[in-house]
């Protein structure tokens, strides 16, 4: 992975002291709240409902070992013993005490990681398929594409106050893992006809209130021009995008005003400007990040694995983990583990101090001391050995981390809600918890199959539930906690938004809504027909009879 | 008429507390100093205003509230959420303890609040 190299450290230092010396002021009153707010926010602090809230950056979600375990350091030193993995692939830690935020920030400094542009309308953390590099699908590795955005959007002076937030996610492979779809720049790695790799360059989606799937900007760019491109559609977004009203002010209303021709027209026209001067990276630049992205140091090992194969015949309760939460690899003998962060009733994305020791342990032992953090709020061992998948699931098993529902109901993403947020409208994790307990049985979950429920606790959306096959969007109706129903989202490539299904339900009703819901598709579905693939074919019809009687 | 009272969060830790009758600030909601009025309210959070100047709270504002008795409860569920802690870390509350039913919880959500 990526080191930081003398400039980094010296940067990331001096922002530290910086904050310390702001966080100081605040305390005698030399600054004032207006005056530190922002300040804060820069540096990734918020004020929720019962505290503040550190919002770190994981880059394109890729941890090592060492940085794990500080973040579980942090967790039991200056919080309450818990983080919170986000649809980001960012960690969030609920408790700590301003005073104690400068420490912290140290505390990160030292192993390579930061909050710089965890919030503010700025370029945030460019997102990633947590199989990157590994994913048998893959025509090249996004984590060095996302370095050079990551290294070229910080503290970029052109995008400090641009007129939102903006965030860029880049995939390599096929299956697309990072709802790149819903992002203000969407990035798909592809091969021209040449066999050429190069970009699928898409701009203007995005969630919350407006929610929209990106549209190609352009089909296929050259590598060597990513930057100048970037800066291009940038351009043409701080310039044009509103400014006077924030519910207006992404680029995907600009996209949706101007129109795709004329959105293009303006980039290129842009681009046509800036690509023949010093935008973009020097090849032996490109090569230079390139090279912390290398492949590890693989064993050549057989493609199948007898132990892999006899402990699945053996073990039924691996064979059922294996089945949902292990992935193909690209090197033979090898699999993508993922680890679930949704055990039954529990919290969605939360991870004890303790468990991410266990996992920073078990990463160090098993998959070449590297683990991913997913936008569904789960954690990716990328490199594990096939024949080693037994030991990991024991283990995992003894730490209560061997939930075996990736992609299943169960494995729900749920933002933090009104118990922690100060946006929210209602609560999302109960919601979540409730489910959980009520879809529990695993056979029931695999007759169900694939179906990604998303819980989100306001319009914002940070629960991503409009691009879930079945989402859930928490509101304020008369002073009580309601919850609206939308079917047919997709993250995925064929991308799509949900289709609100009818009236909103009481805190009380929403589960049997579901589970509804749920029932219907089973009783309409076609061979092999996915939730999703069903909505697709009868609409919402059904469910709405279902859900609110024939009339 | 509606009851108020002034709550803020803490600057140091960015806790929830509430303005007392004294002029301090309690993380207890029980403490806090009630308005009978509008004009008392209004009165109050301009008293409140002082502990802005005095960098000890942040972005004091005034919540509905019924009392009864000895206790007091928030109109709205979002500030009994803020009152207790979050409902789904019962432990990380305020009073772990504490398991009286909020203005408005819905029965399925009554974990804590």
């Amino acid at each position: 992975m990526y080191r930081y190299d003398e400039f980094d450290h010296a940067f990331v230092q001096q922002r530290v002291a910086q904050f310390r010396d702001q966080v100081s002021r605040r305390l005698t009153g030399d600054l004032g709240e207006n005056e530190f707010k922002p300040l804060r926010l820069m540096n990734g602090v918020y004020l929720q409902l019962h505290a503040y809230m550190l919002r770190v950056a994981i880059p394109y979600g890729v941890l090592s070992s060492r940085q794990l375990r500080m973040l579980a350091h942090i967790a039991r030193t200056y919080d309450k013993g818990f983080g919170h993995f986000t649809t980001r692939q960012n960690i969030q830690f609920n408790w700590p005490q301003l005073v104690d935020v400068p420490d912290i920030l140290d505390d990160l400094a030292s192993v390579e990681m930061h909050a710089i542009q965890t919030s503010g309308n700025c370029i945030r953390n460019t997102t990633s398929d947590p199989f990157a590099g590994a994913a048998a699908d893959e025509i090249e590795d996004p984590r060095v594409y996302c370095e050079i955005i990551r290294q070229w959007s910080t503290l970029h002076p052109e995008f400090a106050f641009l007129p939102r937030k903006f965030k860029i996610a880049v995939s390599g492979a096929d299956t697309d893992r990072a709802a790149v779809k819903f992002h203000d720049i969407g990035i798909y790695i592809r091969r021209d006809e040449a066999g050429e790799v190069g970009f699928e360059i898409l701009a203007g989606g995005g969630l919350g209130r407006t929610p929209m799937v990106a549209q190609t900007v352009r089909e296929f760019l050259p590598k060597q021009h990513l930057l100048s491109y970037l800066e291009a559609i940038l351009r043409v977004y701080n310039r044009l995008g509103r400014r006077d009203n924030k519910y207006k002010a992404r680029i995907k209303i600009l996209l949706h005003a101007t129109g795709i021709e004329e959105f293009r027209r303006l980039v290129e026209e842009e681009w046509k400007v800036i690509k023949d001067l010093d935008y973009d990276l020097p090849e032996h630049e490109m090569q230079r990040i390139q090279a912390y992205f290398a492949p590890p140091p693989y064993e050549t090992l057989d493609a199948t694995s007898r132990r892999f194969e006899s402990a699945k015949f053996s073990n039924p309760a691996f064979a059922d983990w294996a089945k949902r939460n292990v992935h193909g690899h690209k090197q033979p003998g090898y699999g993508i583990v993922t680890i679930s962060l949704k055990p039954i009733g529990g919290v969605p994305g939360d991870a004890s101090a303790d468990e991410m020791d266990f996992v920073a342990d078990l990463a160090e032992r098993y998959s070449l001391g590297e683990i991913r953090v997913t936008h569904r709020q789960n954690l990716v061992l990328a490199q594990v050995k096939l024949e080693d998948l037994e030991k990991v699931f024991e283990e995992l098993v003894d730490n209560g981390l061997a939930t075996p529902n990736e992609g299943l109901v169960t494995d729900i993403i749920a933002c933090p809600g009104l118990d922690y947020c100060a946006l929210a409208n209602a609560r999302s994790i109960p919601v979540a918890q409730r489910i959980s307990e009520r879809l529990a049985d695993l056979r029931h979950q695999h007759d169900i199959g694939d179906l990604h429920l998303n819980i989100s606790g306001c319009i914002n959306a940070c629960g991503h539930h409009h691009a879930a096959t079945l989402g859930i969007l928490g509101v304020d109706r008369r002073g009580e906690e309601y919850y609206q129903i939308t079917l047919g989202g997709s993250a995925f490539e064929d991308a799509s938004v949900g289709s609100i299904v009818g009236p909103a339900f009481s805190a009380d009703g929403v589960v049997d809504a579901v589970e509804t819901i749920i029932n219907t598709y089973l009783g309409i579905r076609e061979d092999g027909e996915t939730f999703l693939g069903a909505v697709r074919r009868v609409g919402i019809d059904p469910f709405k009879g279902a859900l609110y009687g024939a009339d | 008429m509606t009851q108020q009272v002034v709550t803020a969060n803490r600057l140091t830790d960015g806790a929830v507390v509430y303005f007392t009758v004294d002029g301090q600030w309690s993380i207890w909601l029980s403490e806090a100093g009630i308005a009978e009025s509008e004009t008392e309210g209004e009165a109050l959070l301009a008293s409140a205003q002082e502990a802005v100047d005095a960098n000890v709270v942040v972005e004091p504002y005034l919540i509905e509230v019924r009392s009864e008795g000895s206790t007091i409860k928030p109109v709205r569920y979002r500030e009994a959420i803020r009152s207790k802690g979050p409902t789904t870390h019962p432990h990380h509350g305020r009073d772990a303890a504490f398991a009286v039913s909020g203005a408005n919880a819905p029965a399925a959500f009554q974990n804590g609040l």
